[in-house]
């Protein structure tokens, strides 16, 4: 089996990228897009800051005049970061560059864990000769062509203002432009060591995604799919959103357990199921979530992990003991609390509350809990929420309760609904609009509001013309999770007089669960990046091995065994006739039948079919003892002497001669036997004789 | 190795399901139903087969109910509450929602309004769903170290499942009731291609075959328009979950065509409440539906109200839906002892009625006054219209399946002895597979798949898989007696490619036998 780690992703929104190859099929993990690049364009320019890009067009046009006449007058000076300096261009959106290295005709399976790691499918869907089977839950590919859909209705309002693309190759993209960008910029588009400009690609259309849709295979929790027979595909809950997965490959050389970003806590996607990772040959573990996670790393006294002199086995019922004694779900809820209590603080005096949707997870609670806030206060503040798939989204959230937590799926034994902002949507508590120009939002908008809406990235989406509006606005208030470089992301708005509230939520597995976690799944082997050596430091004895992988290497690990499990049915077995050798040491026989591959396994059945009994030759193993053979000889009438033989003809072990009734000469060496003489039938008794003192197979 | 069978319910009968199937020591028990038509100890299966003792989770590995329907799910409270049993039972999620709201209705039926002694009670249905287990279509679970069961879409009523059970080389189905052609709201029925050891099958319509259901649809359609527009009332016995649902939305459909102002009502708030569960259920309904639930969820009837006793002899037409079906008991013959003496008036039947209830009466020509009980005066005069649709399969869905799986041995249940007798013998003679059925209590044991495991190099397998072409030219003698259209067909050259795995096994005293390829042999003997 070979892992080679595309990209080790970042955060929620970047799951890790890997190419597998097992059992001779090439496996792609996740295709991702890091839609926070996008935060090196400028958004929507307003009429005013149109005008500024149509100057600075015109100044730059006048450079490459300039640059024309004498090129190295040209000074690289970094610019100052600023507004300005982001890239006014229509966006383009960054995938996994070493995926591009690849020939995407000969990747065999697709594996899907994530909504977020869909994004990036469409690119390669389209890609001439592209036959991959593509495996994802029901509910990842459902929401990620929502997420699709709305990113290409978001980025169409740039198109338009843009218009269509003068070139293939964007003028922002080209190496001189590039230096010229401040640092910040260039280490988004470039990458730290500035290879990675080849990944940036324009958007797919929404042809695409509905081609691409069109080709994947969906899967639920936990439902065994085969592919081609030898590969049997198993996804089971992660935790980390609704239809998120990790997969367990089931093969004739053994099993594979992928562990992606995991979580413990989930107050809305199905629980995750860590007893099904049990003892597999080998567990890839990229979660790499806590290298996101700063505040783990500041707090090192909290989460320092423990350094055992070794690890032992663990139970579940320990680790599930374990999991129950930490606080994360109470910290999770108290944030939202918070959250929440500063939305209705900030609507009572007056002000707008933006809230980007980030996560589908929070967006969810934090509905609920405004909405239970609002009721308590009775207040009349609307609250909207803007997409184009907000209003699918939402039907579809309330028909899914197979993929849902275990509370969530007691309200639907109980015949209650499975989220309740359905009522509240009924109740005409929150208003569902497709833009922001819809027209039921321009005849009853009404300030102060609440308003869910996107684009995260604060680039694209109605989240850009809100926060232009109540930027200035000190009542206001913006909340913003998990975003990397908030001064970045704002740098657009500046200066701003409205409110923000950042949080960080936890996804993953945090550190301290890392050791535990592994220690009950008891896999073989255990793959881990290389980044995280420093975080998790493995004791010397421990049940599994440990074999640290790095982006962009290929890491081969050795299969233990050099052979795979074969079924035969038992009534080929019945008819085995067995031979047995050495001491009854050993029994040997001869074997034939049809062989299948189902479920990852091999099957040899009985072939019923007549023609095929003609033989291929016997095989004779044993060394003959030569006295035995000249006694069998003699017995059917034929006598014969043996020839002594040098020393030096290692390869012969004797020679006989016969004389009586016919001259024949039988050369038996170590590795094969010959029989020399004139007549058919005196050879073929020859044989006979042979072949009963050898014992053939 | 064997598979051991114990049909403790449905044998050469319909009602009461549970089947009792014994796989490589493991005892799984599908279904746990009760009979409607019983009134006395035999309404439930007889649970002291299989463990005398009453120690029933030692007995048991799981327990698996196919469905809501109370002759699949019945039994279940008396059988977890009263006799004991704690351990893992396992339904799909839309079973598990909706069981309780047809042991609660069917608790209350034979309490409250019969004043029988009640078997269990609501506290027990709770307590009871609290131990179920909630699977996914295809979810493959491990019920333990060797067992693994796996539900399939069956259609016949939402979340109506068959379920696949594997232990060790062992494998088999159950069908429960299922449904191979496509309803108003459910699809039909769908599994893998599976290496079955056993198939047990439901056989309600063993020997009929059905045409079109659109035809069938219209008749429907037609008696109750025209029963309506005459001014009677009609009167739709039937469950508030599955059929209820299904009729509902042809009506429904009908009346916004025709534009009909006739009201349509349904006798409690337990269909109301029922069509909650279906909206949000409706991943597990029909394509068709399921595609249209961002706009228009269909179980949101435009045109159905709620039923208040006060307007059973109110005048004029409606159309009414009442629990429970069959009229064995309860509202729907309370309405029905009112509405039938008046042959304006029209009750539809479902296709099969359980024997004993007074639908079944009704349907056969057998139902006299008596049936009605003490108080009942006038004779019964309304017009009876049978659903000659069914959300169960036919004979040709059975063989259909059987054909598909063809599993090693059938077995019948859930059906009527005469009707089992003649599908035993087509399944015998048209396919080739034994098939049994047997009745209540009885026992059948079949050998069971085993295979031996061994270990195969790498060498054996990739030689397995060398091309072993045959080229085989038509002689001209057979070419010149062939007719000229078989010439066509049959070219002159053929190519074939047979794979034939040859090896050789080797069995070692301490270790585990492992196939080699011949060329390896001499090399493997050679470390000795």
């Amino acid at each position: 089996m070979k892992i080679t780690c595309l990209s080790k992703g970042g955060g929620f929104h970047l799951p890790p990228c890997h190419m597998l190859n097992f059992c001779g099929i090439r496996i792609l993990i996740d295709c991702p897009l890091d839609l926070s690049a996008l935060i090196a364009f400028s958004p929507i320019p307003t009429a005013f800051d149109a005008l500024r890009f149509e100057e600075s067009n015109n100044t730059e046009a006048n450079d490459l005049l300039d640059s024309n006449v004498g090129s190295e007058k040209r000074q690289k000076i970094e610019k100052n970061l600023d507004a300005e300096s982001l890239i006014f261009e229509e966006p383009w959106y960054k995938t996994v560059k070493n995926l591009h290295l690849w020939n995407t005709s000969f990747i065999d399976v697709v594996l899907i864990s994530s909504p977020m790691g869909i994004l990036g499918l469409p690119f390669i869907t389209r890609m001439k000769g592209f036959s991959a089977k593509v495996y994802v839950t029901e509910a990842s590919a459902r929401l990620g062509q929502l997420m699709m859909e709305d990113l290409v209705s978001m980025h169409a309002e740039l198109r338009h203002f843009y218009g269509p693309e003068t070139s293939d190759f964007p003028p922002w993209l080209r190496q001189e432009e590039l230096e010229m960008l401040p640092s910040v910029l260039r280490e988004i588009i470039c990458g730290r060591e500035g290879v990675e400009s080849g990944g940036w690609m324009p958007l797919y259309s929404a042809a695409d995604v509905k081609n691409c849709i069109l080709k994947v295979h969906t899967v639920k929790y936990a439902e065994e799919a085969c592919y081609n027979g030898t590969l049997v595909i198993k996804a089971l809950s992660s935790g980390v959103e609704i239809g998120s997965c990790n997969w367990v490959l089931n093969g004739p050389k053994g099993d594979i357990a992928y562990l992606s970003s995991s979580s413990f806590i989930s107050a809305h996607a199905m629980s995750f199921d860590y007893r099904s990772l049990h003892g597999t040959n080998v567990l890839v573990y990229s979660d790499f979530s806590s290298l996101c996670d700063t505040q783990d790393i500041e707090d090192g006294d909290n989460y320092s992990v423990p350094t055992a002199d070794k690890l032992l086995p663990m139970s579940f019922q320990d680790f599930d003991e374990f999991n129950l004694n930490s606080d994360e779900n109470l910290e999770e809820r108290e944030k939202l609390i918070f959250i929440s209590s500063c939305a209705i603080e900030c609507v009572n005096g007056g002000g707008s509350v933006l809230i980007p949707v980030n996560r589908l997870g929070t967006i969810l609670q934090l509905l609920e809990e405004i909405a239970t806030s609002l009721d308590a206060s009775a207040l009349k503040i609307p609250v909207y929420i803007i997409s184009s798939v907000a209003e699918e989204l939402l039907a579809f959230l309330n028909i899914i309760p197979e993929w849902l937590c275990k509370q969530r799926q007691e309200r639907l034994f109980a015949g209650e609904l499975l989220f309740a902002y359905v009522k509240l949507l009924k109740e005409k508590r929150i208003h569902v609009v497709p833009a922001i120009h819809a027209h039921k939002l321009l005849m009853n908008s009404q300030e102060p509001c609440i308003v869910f809406c996107g684009h995260w990235s604060l680039r694209i989406g109605p989240a850009v013309h809100l926060l232009r509006r109540w930027c200035g606005d000190p009542k206001s208030l913006l909340i913003l999770e998990d975003v990397l470089n908030p001064e970045l992301a704002l740098l657009p708005f500046q200066p701003i007089a409205m409110k923000v509230l950042q949080c960080v939520c936890s996804s993953g597995i945090g550190l301290r669960k890392v050791q535990p976690l592994l220690q009950t799944l008891q896999p073989k082997t255990v793959l881990f990046p290389e980044d995280l050596r420093l975080q998790i430091n493995f004791p010397i004895e421990k049940p599994f091995s440990v074999l640290h992988y790095t982006e962009a290497e290929t890491l081969k690990v050795s299969c233990q065994k050099n052979s795979s499990e074969l079924k035969i049915a038992k009534d080929l077995a019945s008819h085995l006739y067995r031979i047995t050798f050495k001491n009854q040491q050993i029994q040997i026989c001869r074997l034939k039948g049809e062989l299948f591959m189902e479920n990852a396994r091999y099957h040899l059945l009985p072939d019923n079919d007549p023609k095929h009994s003609l033989s291929r030759p016997l095989v004779h193993c044993s060394l003959p003892d030569s006295e035995k053979l000249l006694a069998a000889l003699s017995k059917v009438g034929i006598n014969a002497s043996l020839e002594p033989i040098s020393e030096t003809e290692s390869q012969t072990v004797c020679i006989l001669h016969t004389h009586d009734p016919c001259k024949a000469l039988i050369e038996i060496g170590t590795t094969s036997t010959v029989i020399t003489t004139a007549g058919q039938n005196v050879a073929s008794l020859i044989y006979k004789v042979v072949d009963n003192i050898f014992g053939g197979v | 190795m064997a598979i051991e069978t114990l049909v403790l319910g449905a044998g050469q009968e319909v009602g009461k399901s549970c089947v009792v199937v014994t796989i490589n020591g493991k005892r799984i028990m599908f279904d746990c139903g009760m009979h409607m038509g019983e009134t006395d100890h035999r309404r439930y299966p007889d649970f002291r087969r299989i463990s005398h003792s009453g120690d029933f989770n030692n007995a048991l590995s799981c327990v698996i109910i196919t469905h809501f329907h109370l002759d699949h799910v019945g039994a279940l409270p008396y059988f977890t509450e009263v006799c004991g049993y704690s351990g893992p039972i396992y339904m799909t999620y839309p079973t598990k929602a909706l069981s309780p709201l047809m042991l609660e209705d069917y608790r209350k039926v034979m309490v409250d309004r019969r004043g029988e002694e009640e078997q269990f009670t609501s506290d027990h249905i709770v307590e009871c769903m609290k131990k179920v287990i909630a699977l996914d279509l295809r979810q493959t679970v491990q019920v333990d170290e060797d067992l693994q069961i796996r539900p399939y879409y069956a259609g016949h009523v939402i979340g109506a499942a068959m379920f696949y059970a594997k232990v060790g080389d062992a494998e088999i189905v159950y069908t429960g009731d299922y449904n191979m052609t496509p309803d108003r709201h459910l699809g039909a029925a769908q599994i893998d291609r599976l290496r079955l050891d056993l198939l047990i099958t439901e056989s309600t319509y063993a020997t009929t075959i059905r045409d079109s259901r659109y035809a069938r649809e219209r008749e429907f359609l037609k008696a109750v328009h025209k029963c309506v527009s005459g001014g009677g009332k009609v009167l739709i016995p039937t469950f508030a979950l599955g059929r209820a649902q299904e009729l509902c939305i042809l009506l429904d459909d009908y009346w916004e065509r025709m534009n009909l102002k006739v009201p349509i009502y349904f006798s409690s708030g337990l269909t109301i409440q029922a069509n909650m569960y279906y909206k949000m259920l409706i991943s597990w309904t029909s394509q068709k539906i399921k595609d249209t639930y961002s706009t228009h969820n269909a179980f949101d009837f435009k045109n159905v109200h709620n039923f208040e006793r006060s307007m059973i002899d109110s005048p004029g037409p409606c159309v009414l839906f009442a629990t429970p079906g069959m009229l064995s008991g309860g509202f729907s013959l309370e309405v029905f002892k009112h509405w039938g003496p008046s042959e304006k008036n029209l009750v539809t039947l479902p296709g099969y009625c359980v024997a004993g209830t007074v639908g079944h009466k009704l349907m056969s020509g057998k139902l006299t006054k008596s049936d009605l009980g003490p108080d009942s005066e006038k004779d019964i005069r309304c017009q009876v219209h049978q659903l000659a649709f069914s959300p169960h399969t036919d004979y040709k869905g059975i063989m259909d399946l059987v054909k598909f799986l063809s599993p090693k041995h059938v077995m019948l249940v859930h059906g009527e002895k005469p009707k089992m007798i003649s599908l035993k013998e087509k399944i015998h003679s048209e396919l080739g597979i034994p098939c049994y059925y047997p009745a209540n209590n009885e026992t059948v044991c079949i050998p069971s798949t085993h295979y031996e495991n061994v270990e195969t190099s790498d060498s054996f397998v990739r030689s397995c898989s060398n091309p072993n072409f045959k080229f085989q030219k038509c002689s001209s003698v057979d070419t010149c007696n062939s007719t000229s259209t078989d010439r066509n067909l049959m070219p002159e050259l053929q190519v074939k490619d047979e794979r034939v795995a040859e090896g050789i096994l080797v069995v070692d005293r301490n270790k585990k036998a492992k196939i080699v390829h011949k060329d390896e042999l001499l090399l493997k003997l050679g470390e000795k």
